[in-house]
């Protein structure tokens, strides 16, 4: 209690104290959280449970739900390797080397943030589709992209794109390039240097980088959605499997689908405030968002 | 202290008699219209210590990021024991580089920073795991850190991680040493203590260093002989006392201390300064000339005697040392006295004559 009032006696100005105000704010705010945030998803369990687990099982073990979480699980895997690999090259090239046109290529990486997604799924069409760019040729040597798992790809790929590469440049800028200057001074090549030197350096914020990239290209919907044409058990992702069913009136089935994409979000959830939590330091692009 | 895992010098670099190592000729680089180096020429001999000094700006990390390979310059020559050194990439050099704020690998322990440059080398070359460790030990002890092996850079003092850095550097047994502000990030304390120790270090590793600094009194300590930079170009290059007593420029004379500065003129082999006329000094240039003198190098004289007359605005004791500011021909000078030499009754609103001991002619600046 004395520590308390000398500390409040010391710094007068960030003593005003209005308590009944505060505890008003804070209660605000839960209920806001609690309305927005906790009844959604409570309502997402609630239904996917409503006719019983035994139907909510069924639902999940249904042949096209199957081929949905299969579909979602493959676009993620190649999606995010392949963005952890382009964001690393990315931020590499930014936060290490001066060269001409670096804040364009900034720029242009943020590109999919400020895009909507509708539109970074409507370009592959527009390049790709029947009637795109290269429609004729495409359909001439017999390859499918739209409407099917490359065109899936792509659009994840492109939505996806910013997430490594804006968790890694603000920290491998701040790092600066002297740790790889001192090793090529101690004898190391080029990649002895990026996977014993760069690598470990950013492997939080990289890991941290690949787990948003990954819960957004599992959960994306516009840009799949435009690219997808919405065929069941074949270039249905799990977001456009509930939608389906949704518009089926199957409301369990829909719920069920969501509540794996609601689990999907609370783990990454847990492991992204364990990496915060454990490796503060090391994410520096945290405290500058 | 292990003088079996370093070779103790036998010569004394000092002496002119070692062989050139280092022959620097003709460096340039520029950044974007930035010239940071300016056809800069400079040799270091076998086993010399050398201090690369200037503001900032001077260039003179540059220099040694080309000494190092980590950049390349636009135009020149550095040649190292005969070899052309520019045609060596950066991990074939073998020059050990402490960088100025260490870039000490964060995520490897202090014995682990040391022996990356052993780990690294072909499979053929690679030591074994017991003789890395044997060296490593050595090392430390070489530095001071015995038992500090397992610690990582963060849980370290700033001290503590530049000899660290210096250990890492020294493992590879680099044919060169660089040391980029090597006292930089250190509190004045710690400064000192560590100049003398790196310098005995040196004498016995008995490996040629460039080390940069833009500390003057640093470099004047440490080095054998000190390069003067300044945009870019080498102003001076010398030993110590011979930079120090024969500064070649205004620049140089101003950055290695304190500096008074009054128009004058040399006419037949007399140098006027104001009412003061004296002997020119030897290879005085002729006619409008800019004198100089050290505050502390000065002789008060009474009214009647010989020197620039001057009128006492203020004094200060320090120490031992009596700051006296004077005003000589309408500039206020803040000159230095000790012991014998505080005139006596000194006190503001004296008059006496103040005659600078040594003082230093060059040619008038044309915007002086």
């Amino acid at each position: 209690m004395t520590a308390a009032t000398t500390a409040s006696a010391a710094r007068p100005i960030s003593s005003v104290r209005l308590p009944g105000l505060a505890i008003l704010l804070v209660l605000a705010s839960a209920a806001v959280m609690a309305g927005l945030v906790l009844l959604p998803l409570f309502v997402v369990f609630h239904d996917a449970f409503a006719k019983g687990v035994g139907k909510y099982l069924d639902s999940i073990r249904d042949p096209d739900a199957i081929s949905a979480i299969k579909l979602t699980l493959l676009v993620a895997s190649i999606a995010v390797p392949l963005n952890a690999v382009f964001g690393v090259a990315a931020a590499w090239c930014i936060a290490k080397f001066e060269f001409r046109g670096k804040s364009a290529l900034l720029t242009l990486i943020d590109l999919p943030f400020s895009m909507s997604p509708v539109v970074s799924g409507l370009v592959w069409v527009l390049l790709f589709g029947a009637q795109g760019w290269f429609g004729t040729w495409l359909i001439d040597h017999d390859v499918k992209i739209i409407f099917a798992t490359t065109g899936l790809v792509l659009a994840t790929i492109l939505v996806t794109f910013p997430f490594v590469a804006r968790e890694l440049i603000p920290l491998m800028q701040d790092q600066g390039a002297d740790e790889e200057s001192a090793a090529l001074t101690l004898g190391a090549g080029g990649f002895t240097t990026f996977f014993r030197i760069t690598l470990p350096n950013i492997r939080w914020a990289l890991l941290y980088g690949v787990l948003l990239c990954n819960a957004r290209a599992m959960g994306e919907f516009g840009a799949v959605s435009v690219v997808s044409g919405h065929i069941r058990g074949l270039t249905t992702t799990l977001p456009l499997h509930v939608e389906v069913l949704y518009n089926d009136y199957d409301f369990v089935g829909a719920f069920a689908a969501a509540s794996l994409l609601a689990s999907l979000g609370l783990i990454t959830l847990v492991l992204k405030t364990g990496l915060e939590w454990r490796h503060a330091g090391e994410l520096a692009a945290n405290r500058r968002h | 202290m292990p003088e079996n895992s370093l070779p103790t010098a036998d010569t004394d670099p000092a002496k002119g008699a070692s062989p050139l190592s280092l022959e620097i000729s003709g460096v340039s680089k520029s950044f974007g219209r930035f010239p940071a180096l300016n056809g800069v020429s400079l040799q270091a001999r076998d086993k010399e210590f050398l201090a690369l000094l200037g503001p900032s700006g001077s260039g003179k990390t540059t220099l040694l990021r080309v000494l190092a390979g980590l950049e390349r310059p636009d135009a020149g020559e550095v040649r190292f024991d005969g070899e052309d050194f520019l045609s060596i990439p950066v991990r074939r050099r073998k020059v050990g580089m402490v960088f100025q704020h260490y870039a000490l690998f964060r995520h490897m322990t202090v014995a682990q920073n040391i022996a990356f440059g052993l780990s690294v080398r072909p499979r053929r070359e690679r030591p074994s795991k017991s003789d890395v460790a044997d060296r490593v030990a050595d090392l430390l002890k070489l530095v001071q850190l015995e038992g500090l092996g397992g610690r990582f850079p963060a849980q370290l003092s700033g001290g503590q991680r530049q000899r660290v850095a210096l250990a890492r550097a020294l493992a590879i047994e680099p044919r060169m040493l660089l040391l980029d502000e090597p006292f930089g990030a250190l509190d004045a304390q710690v400064r000192r203590e560590l100049r003398r120790w790196l310098r005995d270090l040196h004498d016995r590793a008995g490996v040629t260093t460039v080390f940069v600094t833009h500390d003057q009194e640093e470099a004047l300590d440490l080095a054998d002989r000190v390069a003067i930079l300044k945009d870019g170009t080498l102003r001076q290059l010398g030993t110590p006392n011979e930079v120090y007593e024969n500064p070649a420029d205004p620049f140089v004379y101003d950055f290695l201390g304190a500096a008074c500065r009054l128009p004058g003129v040399v006419e037949d082999g007399r140098l006027t300064v104001a009412d003061w006329e004296t002997k020119a000094p030897k290879d005085a240039p002729q006619g409008r000339v800019d004198v100089f003198f050290r505050p502390n190098e000065v002789m008060f004289a009474p009214l009647d005697g010989a020197g620039l007359a001057a009128e006492v605005t203020a004094v200060a004791a320090r120490g031992p040392d009596v700051r006296i500011e004077c005003l000589i021909e309408g500039k206020t000078f803040e000159l230095e006295a000790r012991g014998p030499g505080i005139p006596s009754g000194v006190a503001p609103g004296l008059s006496l004559r103040v005659k600078p001991l040594r003082p230093k002619v060059y040619p008038a600046r044309v915007d002086a």
